[in-house]
């Protein structure tokens, strides 16, 4: 079951590329890349990676490209001709992203050992009140004086766990992509005026 | 599901990127294929995040996502720009540096 659903969304991811790579008009372009969006965020959910499979369609597929269907609808672009001139930089181009290609699949076809030993697999300490406490992401346990503790397994890809990390390994980064997403609305907006005050 | 699997769909996707990226002459599909060569690697990362059981190649993903967004509005606020100034989209036209 898991092996068909790879299949299926891997044929829709890599046919939504493709159809965005030979599409005429801007438009079309854009809507084969939801498609290939929305195929990606089902491979993340085959992979266990519930959260980030809905932050890809939240992002991705509901903001970045209605941002751009917005901006090819702002330009009011008309459809460019086929493609059809053989020139040498399109040839050289080909042959370059075929040789992109081959290069990835020997780096991928050469792993022997692709799958290391396992990290242990976190655990979660209940508290005599019954309440789950989430530990460190290396397995360590919070001390806990009075009372019997149990450990349970926790998902290891759970978004308890992701936030646990965000927040405390992964704080400065954090901060860091605020800074530059709040840049980045700056830069936009000013970008886009008509007139520079 | 085998890691190689994941792998290879995600070197053919940054493939199609690079392709869109070479060949086509408009910029707003030549952005999308940008977009599509940070998706491939995206895949990269949870199929390894997955493979090993550490969740910081989510957080990664996350993070990616995030410069991505950043990246594609001001990429496209400067396309809006250009347009303004010259009406054209054809990368072969928007040639500011002469010579």
């Amino acid at each position: 079951m898991e092996t068909f659903l790879f299949f299926v969304f891997a044929v829709f991811a890599v046919a939504g590329s493709l159809g965005m790579l030979i599409s005429r008009s801007p438009v079309a372009s854009a809507l084969w890349m939801v498609q290939t969006m929305l195929a990606i965020a089902c491979l993340y959910l085959t992979l266990n990676a519930t959260f980030i499979g809905v932050v890809q369609v939240l992002v991705y597929a509901g903001a970045i490209m209605v941002l751009f269907l917005f901006v090819i609808m702002l330009l009011n672009l008309e459809e460019t001709p086929r493609l059809s001139a053989f020139t040498w930089q399109r040839a050289v181009a080909f042959v370059g992203g075929v040789a992109v290609l081959a290069l990835l699949l020997t780096a991928v076809a050469e792993q022997t050992d692709l799958f290391p030993n396992p990290t242990e697999v976190p655990v979660a300490v209940v508290d005599p009140a019954g309440e789950a406490i989430v530990v460190g992401p290396e397995g360590e346990a919070a001390v806990v004086d009075e009372g019997e503790v149990a450990v349970v397994p926790v998902d290891p890809t759970s978004v308890e766990r992701i936030g646990v990390a965000l927040l405390t390994r992964h704080a400065f980064t954090l901060e860091i992509v605020g800074a530059l997403l709040l840049a980045a609305t700056i830069g936009a907006v000013l970008l886009a005026k008509k007139r520079f005050a | 599901m085998d890691l190689t699997w994941y792998l290879s769909l995600s070197a053919v996707l940054f493939t199609i990127g690079v392709l869109g990226v070479l060949l086509r002459r408009n910029v707003i599909v030549v952005f999308l294929s940008i977009e599509l060569m940070l998706n491939a690697v995206n895949l990269t990362l949870v199929a390894f995040s997955q493979a090993f059981g550490d969740v910081d190649g989510q957080i990664l993903v996350f993070f990616v996502m995030s410069v991505a967004a950043a990246e594609a509005a001001v990429g496209l606020a400067i396309v809006i720009a250009m347009f303004r100034n010259k009406l054209t989209i054809n990368v072969d036209e928007l040639r500011l540096f002469r010579g």
